[in-house]
């Protein structure tokens, strides 16, 4: 058991610290959060710079040790987060570098990298968040191509996106979880309209999207043809396990500054705000240091982010939202203000217990999985 | 960074899970409730001589003054153990004054000590540490910890002892989230295991998440030896053992609420540990304390 990073891991870290210090001060200013052109065109920008550093595959081919050290000293320097990149640096990347074919991971993993495409995801359907396996999209074989036809929803970027990995159902007659098969979509083929959502933030962040007889390639399937659920629970392991790792160094950070402006204030002088945010050290604390153990142990199984990805998710997810209600707290009326900051944060937090798995959904899967309870209803 | 557990850490958690099991399985401990109820509580000098043959009390003593010579992390994973079985005895100030009072480290001398005005086993021990004077027994909630009352006595604040008492509230919380899980499987109710409900699933799925992440507090306080990981480790472990027992009771039913299960005694333990040397308060306003400084 064994925190400190040994001299090659340092010198990973000296080596990646300097560079930021060197890359960041020519980084544009960040764009409006809801221009999403404008997010992608500078995430994939950044993306591009670190790939030509040597940090492109930082998220998920780097020593799980490099892989911490990243997020500590992005944050640490302020550089942006992967923001559009997101999908497929942090789970649709991981996917086609597990289960892909040679010809799929040329394909797909070198853009990625680079910061040249952007993928989302559409697993998700109207009718089918939670109860995913309920999905209904259907695609049809026809000669060398799928013909896909249905409607994806909560398809976080889609507008920005070159790529979605896609679910669709393949055999409606095989039991549920039997007949699904993941694809890679290109966005950009006939068929396909994006309809953006506003969230409740007010921003643009995810769309509604209709597939009608759009064609995809036999080539684009990831897997085997009603193999997809298994290959979803690898997405989904990467999505829960590791995926918001990087957010929890920037909680520390924000709740740090809550913390001074509330000295600044007076607030710091009400005893139970003060405890609150002091139990909430505590709290993302020992959140990294859970991120650090679930990093070593998959390091030495090898293999994707077990399970214990939901037991962080879970509780991640709410502590986020209590640090910025102890934020608003802090803010007093200020939190009424939608210019100040961390109110968008306060309003977009609100989405952590319900994306990626709402928290009902990651109960269940610890009681089953973890602590082998049958299986509910 | 290898923040995992060694083989050798692994392999003395199973000799410690090992020899409690053999000194003190779930019968000894249903004997030394019912002794204690009847007759006052008895501190088992051969338990005690055990413990410190099998290194227990020495494992931060380096071997040249005759002890084992590991660190904390390894004593956080003999009293995880300690707190599962909910062994007995002022294990922490023993623990504690091995290298320092003569016996101590050999389990021959059995050493309590007073903190925030409150003294444990003080008439079974040889040694107190700390002023006791004007000492006045309690008639303690937990039926295996007898107290005492030190008027004006002050708090000690020792972050090692605060660490190793968060171990055992941990070794506590895991052990109620493991057994209200098993209960939950066996149980049936409307033609079914308790456990497939969904309540019930999400009880003990919670008791579980808040083990993990107590779970990864404190192991980390033990390697950076750190006060305020220590103090959040405290924070955490005392939550996770108090809001497990309660959630196992509830898992349990009637059951629970009755002397023959082992909930009680795990939440009396846990009530106890969380009043002992660093109490939610006092590590929320040192966490506080902390985070501003940090800035
Ligand atoms: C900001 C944001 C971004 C998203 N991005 C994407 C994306 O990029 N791609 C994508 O595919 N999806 C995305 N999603 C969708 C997300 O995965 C779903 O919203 C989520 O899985 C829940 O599904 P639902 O919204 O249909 O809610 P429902 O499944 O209808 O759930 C409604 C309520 O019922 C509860 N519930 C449902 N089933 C159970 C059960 N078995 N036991 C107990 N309670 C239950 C839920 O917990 C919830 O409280 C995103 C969502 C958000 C909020």
């Amino acid at each position: 058991m064994d925190l400190a990073y040994t001299a090659e891991e340092e010198a990973f870290r000296e080596g990646l610290r300097s560079w930021l210090k060197a890359a960041l001060p020519s980084l544009p200013p960040r764009p409006d959060p809801a221009d999403w052109p404008a997010r992608r065109a500078y995430d994939t920008a950044w993306q591009r710079r670190l790939y030509d550093a040597g940090y492109g595959a930082v998220h998920w081919d780097a020593p799980p040790a490099q892989r911490l050290i990243f997020l500590e000293e992005t944050e640490r320097a302020g550089a942006p987060y992967v923001g559009a990149n997101f999908v497929g640096l942090l789970h649709a990347g991981p996917t086609v570098a597990a289960e892909g074919t040679p010809a799929q991971r040329d394909r797909w993993l070198q853009p990625i990298l680079r910061g040249d495409e952007v993928w989302c995801q559409g697993f998700s359907e109207p009718g089918a968040g939670s109860d995913l396996a309920s999905l209904r999209t259907r695609a049809v074989r026809d000669g060398d191509a799928y013909v896909v036809t249905g409607h994806k929803i909560w398809t976080s970027h889609a507008e920005v996106a070159d790529w979605c990995e896609l679910l669709v159902r393949t055999d409606p007659d095989a039991p549920r979880h039997r007949g699904i098969t993941w694809l890679a979509l290109p966005m950009d083929a006939p068929g396909v309209t994006v309809r953006p959502l506003r969230t409740l933030a007010g921003t643009a962040e995810f769309a509604e999207v209709f597939l009608d007889e759009v064609r995809v390639p036999a080539e684009f399937r990831v897997g085997a043809e009603n193999d997809g659920w298994r290959v979803t629970l690898v997405t989904l392991s990467y999505e829960r396990g590791t995926a918001f790792a990087g957010e929890v160094v920037a909680c520390r950070r924000v709740l740090g500054e809550v913390a001074r402006l509330a000295r600044g204030n007076g607030r710091w002088d009400d005893t139970a705000l003060r405890r609150r945010l002091g139990r909430l050290h505590a709290e993302f604390g020992a959140l990294w240091r859970l991120v650090q153990w679930n990093v070593s142990e998959a390091q030495a199984s090898r293999g994707a982010p077990g399970v214990g990805g939901s037991v962080f998710k879970l509780r991640y997810s709410h502590a986020r939202q209590e640090l910025y209600d102890a934020a608003a707290e802090v803010l007093g009326a200020d939190a009424l203000d939608a210019d100040r900051e961390w109110v968008a944060d306060r309003l977009s937090s609100l989405a952590y217990t319900i994306a990626a798995g709402t928290s009902q959904i990651q109960r269940n899967i610890v009681a089953e999985r973890i602590l082998g309870l049958p299986k509910g209803r | 960074m290898r923040f995992r557990l060694t083989d050798e850490q692994r392999a003395l958690r199973a000799g410690v899970r090992g020899l409690l099991e053999r000194r003190f399985g779930r019968e000894r401990l249903r004997a030394a409730v019912a002794a204690s109820v009847a007759d006052g509580p008895v501190l088992d000098r051969g338990l005690w001589r055990a413990l410190g043959e099998a290194g227990f009390f020495a494992l931060r003593l380096p071997e040249a003054e005759g002890g084992v010579g590991l660190g904390l992390p390894e004593a956080v994973l003999a009293f995880e153990e300690a707190g599962r079985a909910l062994l007995p005895g002022p294990l922490v100030a023993t623990h504690l004054a091995a290298g320092e009072v003569p016996g101590a480290a050999e389990g021959a001398v059995v050493v309590t000590a007073v903190d925030a005005r409150l003294v444990e086993w003080r008439d079974a021990a040889d040694v107190v540490r700390g002023d006791a004077s004007g000492a006045v027994p309690v008639r303690s909630v937990d039926p295996l910890t007898p107290l005492h009352r030190v008027p004006g006595g002050a708090r000690a604040g020792d972050p090692v002892a605060a660490l190793l008492t968060a171990a055992e509230q941990l070794g506590s919380a895991g052990r109620t989230a493991e057994l209200a899980a098993r209960y939950a499987r066996e149980r049936e109710q409307f033609g079914r295991p308790v456990g497939a409900f969904q309540a019930v699933q999400h009880l003990c799925a919670d008791m579980l998440v808040r083990v993990e992440v107590a779970r990864a507090a404190v192991y980390a306080a033990a390697v950076t030896g750190d006060p305020a990981d220590a103090a959040g480790a405290k924070l955490l472990a005392d939550e996770a053992a108090v809001r497990g027992a309660r959630d196992c009771l509830q898992v349990y039913g009637g059951l629970g609420f009755t002397w023959e299960a082992d909930v009680h005694l795990h939440l009396k333990r846990a009530w106890l540990r969380a009043e002992r040397w660093m109490t939610a308060t006092a590590a929320e306003e040192a966490l506080a304390a902390r985070l501003v400084a940090d800035g």
